[in-house]
């Protein structure tokens, strides 16, 4: 039963309310207004659920994801790149750890970069470059902006990285290149870089993305596939504070392989010696399988330069420096090989029945063909000259008449045979092709036809004739195997024998040149410096001119110009196993770069002495405790071969 | 004063059921948001705060609302000094005072119990005037009476529970009759005023406006609030993450998320299917109190009934409409979710108010 309510203990006057008697019909009279606020009140309501709509039914992908790049968080996991070893598996490249700083541009604040820059060390327009350079990159792919902190700057980071400061930096590991000092073996190593975005929109690069670090040299670039591992990420639930909540996945960066070089790292540091503080290079292959056994060039750069992030200031330096230290003169200098292509004539000259056994040459220090007069390296004349002394003694006027009647074209045949004029496909990017002169060749690029006169220059290694030291060094390894060419390459592979090309030459011409070479070191010849006793060395000098007519030799620009000294040598001469080529820029005269030479041989070999344990134990004293071992009697055993580079150079 | 006892079957089942549902939301609410933060002994001191505004509840239906209406003006006037008090007493809290410290470490938001007098204030000065509309001198004394404690709240500085003072104003002042001469003129001087009081805003306040008009200018500023309220209520989607799965909730990424977003929260958690029930349930709340003010016995009662809804159609309005990014960020909480005593017990007040009125509708 419901109370009626009693209203009666209350006296309307006294309370100052409306005096008549409370009725319904009172409050009805607002109930028109009651009803504006009711439908009032739905629509706010419905005005409320439609915002609700929108963000949750509309749309909810698009917050369910910013949700959860609220809440995961990336890190990446550098993956190191593989090692670079040599042949014996010694560490010519590795990798060490250090600290690098990403900046996370979800919630960057534009006027945080400057104190960050300044922290850092880095230059403010540098750093707003970058990121420009990100910007079609997705913000929430944190970006590296400075790597191998030092102490300072990693005390900096760790201080300020807290979410009431700079939270867009955070600290992770990385794998640096770490690169032999001095430049050592830098033309084939190469080094790595950022890719750049000029080569994001080639063909090589097209697998990358923008900051991925990448080959862009030598070995790092031919082999980057290889070496570049595959980056692992951590993915972490973080709350507001950027604390770390749980781990929703951990991938493993997954490490470049490593890279096993034919390189020897014991020979190539003697070639580096020898080369230090000169211009050229040196390329050492063993012909049998086309291994590179050392290769120089100098001078050379620092690639630890180029493994953080290098300064337009620096990259401007080095690329301006008129001494190229960049360039791969191993693979890319294209010099006139001068004499070192003597031997190549002398085969050629057999091979086309030109050189007959009785063939010789009376030089008295200079010839005229065509109505001009060449001169004879030696003045005075070689005098009667065969073949074996004409390569001996590098007689011009010898092959100057072996040139002149075999035509440039049987010449360009039997260099394009030895692989001149053509990359070798070492497996280096950016190799030089070269240029052997025929008379196809300057229809083709001169529209003229070829003048025998210009035959003459070429005899001797001159004229449009241009080789690089490794081309020079495979032709002349291929003609010491008995004409067997393969493909010089710095990466072990087993197969590589099998790819090699046979020309169809006569062992018995082969065997003719070969015993000039030999004569050339042993026999008296301009070779000598290149001996090494009880080693059967075979060489030849080359003195190519720079300025390769004698108009500009006139001039004082081509005085200035010192002629290119080359040495090619291989050894053993009946069975060789290793072929050098050095090329001594400025160097005046091929027995100056046969030293380089001698000692890259001898070091080769010296190791297969030391290798050899019978050597070694025979070389020691029986062992007799208590007693101190006298020094061996007999000839002591060789002395570590970095000692051992020539003075004889500096003369 | 004879007892004024009512049969427990007189109470105003649906209002209070309907409120106590709310509560209950709010409290789960609480707990999924908070436990695993400081906050975490939040979900039972809301239900301490529920039980207290409950005792509340039935006081304010016990003492008849004439009784109360009579004591409206000294109500009033214990109100405005407690304002001022508190510029003495009051305990500051992140800049602003609002609070008295009562014995017992509780602290007294005088503000939130303004309300309840500003309602009774209303009510009583406007069945006083015994007139079908208002003329200016009435409507500058009325609005003068609201503006006082306005101000002084203004002044704590808490601008959200000054502006909720609004809201009885007009609705009690549109219910009495108001020329619509009188009406275009107001509306022009609010269009000349606002612009100017825009000037007199704290720069935190109108940090808040200006990213209210676009959040995204300054997303780790005050545009973040409402920028993580919206990523949490859009990540709520149809059903909901569930409870304690709301990562922009559970990591902290939505400010405050027990006080004034938690209706963000609830979004995140519960998606637009809880939304919509629980904004169903105010909407319940809000026509359940409209109806008593139609059944009102008289027009003191409808005006007491009325000042509420408006109230807490404004809370819902401001609060709800900010956590969805479609008002500014005023901090105002969400009533009978949010996690705060003195909202809580200040809104069961008022609730004991309109079941007051409804106790005593049936008149002779």
């Amino acid at each position: 039963m419901v109370r009626l309510f009693r209203n009666t203990q209350h006296d309307p006057e006294k309370l100052g309310l409306e005096p008549k008697p409370f009725l319904r019909d009172d409050v009805q009279r607002s109930a028109g207004k009651i009803a504006v606020i009711q439908y009032g009140t739905v629509a706010i309501f419905l005005f409320l659920i439609s915002g609700f709509w929108r963000l949750q039914i509309e749309s909810p992908d698009v917050y369910a994801e910013q949700a959860d790049r609220n809440r995961i968080k990336s890190l990446p996991i550098l993956a190191p790149r593989g090692k670079i070893l040599d042949r014996e598996g010694r560490v010519i490249v590795d990798n060490h750890s250090s600290f690098s700083v990403i900046l996370s541009r979800e919630n960057l604040k534009e006027e945080h970069l400057q104190p960050i820059a300044d922290g850092l060390n880095l230059d403010y327009e540098d750093l707003v470059d970058r990121l420009k350079r990100f910007r079609k990159r997705p913000t929430y792919e944190p970006i590296i902006i400075k790597e191998e902190l030092t102490p300072g700057e990693l005390a900096f980071v760790a201080s300020h990285s807290d979410p009431a400061t700079f939270p867009e930096m955070e600290l992770i590991r990385a794998q640096k290149r770490l690169y032999p000092r001095d430049g050592f073996g830098a033309h084939f190593i190469g080094y790595v870089g950022e890719v750049s975005e000029n080569e994001l929109n080639t063909a090589e690069f097209i697998d990358y993305e923008q900051g991925d670090v990448v080959g862009k040299q030598g070995i790092e670039r031919q082999y980057n596939k290889l070496l570049m591992g595959v980056d692992g990420q951590r993915q972490v639930v973080v709350d507001n504070r950027g604390k770390e909540r749980a781990l929703l996945s951990d991938k493993d960066a997954v490490p470049g392989k490593n890279i096993t070089l034919t390189i020897d790292l014991d020979v190539q540091t003697v070639a580096e010696l020898a080369m230090d503080g000169r211009r050229g290079s040196v390329v050492a292959l063993d012909p049998r399988n086309g291994e590179v056994i050392a290769m120089v060039s100098r001078p050379a750069y620092d690639p630890n330069r180029f493994a953080g992030r290098i300064l337009a200031k620096d990259w401007k330096e080095i690329i301006t420096n008129p001494e190229k230290p960049m360039l791969n003169r191993a693979i890319q200098a294209q010099l006139a090989p001068g004499s070192t292509f003597k031997p190549l004539m002398a085969l050629a000259g057999l091979e086309t029945g030109v050189l007959t056994p009785d063939f010789h040459v009376m030089c008295p220090g200079g010839a005229s063909f065509y109505g001009r007069y060449f001169r004879c390296h030696l003045a005075g004349g070689h005098g009667r000259v065969d073949l074996r002394k004409a390569i001996a003694q590098s007689c011009d006027v010898f092959f100057y008449t072996l040139g002149n009647r075999m035509g440039i074209d049987s010449i360009a045949k039997y260099a394009e045979m030895a692989g001149l004029g053509s990359k070798t496909g070492i497996d280096l990017p950016h190799e030089s092709e070269g240029t052997v002169p025929s008379s196809r060749w300057k229809m083709r690029n001169y529209r003229e036809k070829w003048y025998a006169g210009e035959t003459i220059s070429v005899s001797i290694g001159q004229g449009a004739l241009t080789v690089s030291p490794l081309q020079l060094a495979h032709a002349i390894g291929g003609i010491a195997t008995g004409g067997i060419w393969t493909k010089p390459h710095l990466v072990i592979d087993e197969t590589a024998r099998e790819g090699a090309r046979r020309a169809d030459i006569k062992l018995d011409n082969v065997m003719q040149v070969i015993d000039g070479m030999d004569a050339v070191v042993n026999g008296g010849g301009t070779g000598a410096r290149a001996r090494i006793p009880g080693l059967e060395v075979c060489g030849k000098t080359g003195t190519a001119q720079l300025a390769s007519n004698d108009v500009l030799k006139g001039t004082s620009a081509g005085r200035k110009m010192k002629d290119n000294a080359w040495f090619v040598g291989f050894a053993p001469n009946d069975s060789p196993q290793i072929v050098v080529v050095a090329l001594f820029e400025g160097g005046e005269h091929g027995n100056l770069a046969a030293p380089i030479v001698r000692d890259v041989i001898k070091a080769y070999f010296d190791k297969q002495v030391r290798a050899d344990p019978t050597n070694l134990l025979a070389s020691l004293p029986a062992f007799k405790p208590g007693v101190i071992p006298p020094r061996p009697a007999g000839p002591r055993p060789p002395k570590p071969t970095v000692v051992q580079i020539s003075d004889d150079i500096i003369e | 004063m004879a007892s004024t006892y009512k049969s427990i079957r007189d109470i105003d089942w649906p209002l209070l059921l309907i409120t106590l549902a709310i509560s209950g939301v709010g409290v789960l609410q609480i707990y999924s948001a908070t436990h695993e933060t400081k906050w975490r002994d939040a979900w039972w001191k809301q239900i301490v705060w529920v039980a207290v505004g409950l005792i509340f509840f039935w006081i304010a239906s016990q003492i008849d609302y004439h009784t109360l209406l009579g004591h409206a003006y000294a109500l009033y006037g214990i109100s405005v000094l407690g304002l001022i008090a508190i510029f003495f007493i009051g305990t500051r809290v992140f800049g602003s005072r609002r609070w008295i410290p009562l014995p017992g470490g509780v602290q007294f938001q005088v503000s939130e119990f303004v309300k309840t007098v500003l309602i009774l204030l209303v009510a009583k000065y406007l069945v006083d005037l015994k007139k079908d509309d208002l003329d200016w001198r009435e409507l500058l004394k009325i609005a003068g009476l609201i503006m006082l404690p306005m101000l002084l709240v203004m002044k704590q500085p808490d601008l959200g529970t000054s502006l909720t003072y609004l809201p009885i104003l007009i609705s009690g002042v549109f219910l009495a009759g108001l020329r619509w001469k009188y009406i275009a003129i107001i509306g022009l001087a609010l269009a000349l005023v606002l612009p100017i009081g825009y000037h007199f805003l704290h720069d935190y306040q109108r940090a808040r406006l200006t990213s209210f008009v676009d959040p995204a200018q300054d997303p780790r500023g005050s545009g973040y609030q409402v920028i993580q309220s919206m990523i949490a209520i859009g990540h709520g989607g149809m059903w909901g993450r569930g409870v304690t799965r709301g990562t922009q909730t559970q990591l902290q990424f939505l400010p405050v998320p027990h006080t004034d977003f938690i209706f963000s929260a609830f979004g995140e958690e519960h998606g637009f299917v809880g939304v919509v029930v629980v904004l169903g349930l105010y909407f319940l709340l809000l026509m359940q109190i409209v109806q008593n003010a139609q059944t009102a016995p008289d027009r003191a009662g409808m005006y007491i009934c009325m000042g509420v809804c408006a109230l807490l159609l404004f809370h819902v309005l401001v609060n709800v409409g900010m956590v969805v990014g479609r008002m500014p960020v005023t901090g105002i909480p969400l009533p009978l979710m949010s996690a705060g005593g003195s909202n809580t017990i200040s809104v069961f007040l008022m609730l004991g108010l309109v079941n007051n009125v409804r106790l005593r509708r049936f008149v002779n």
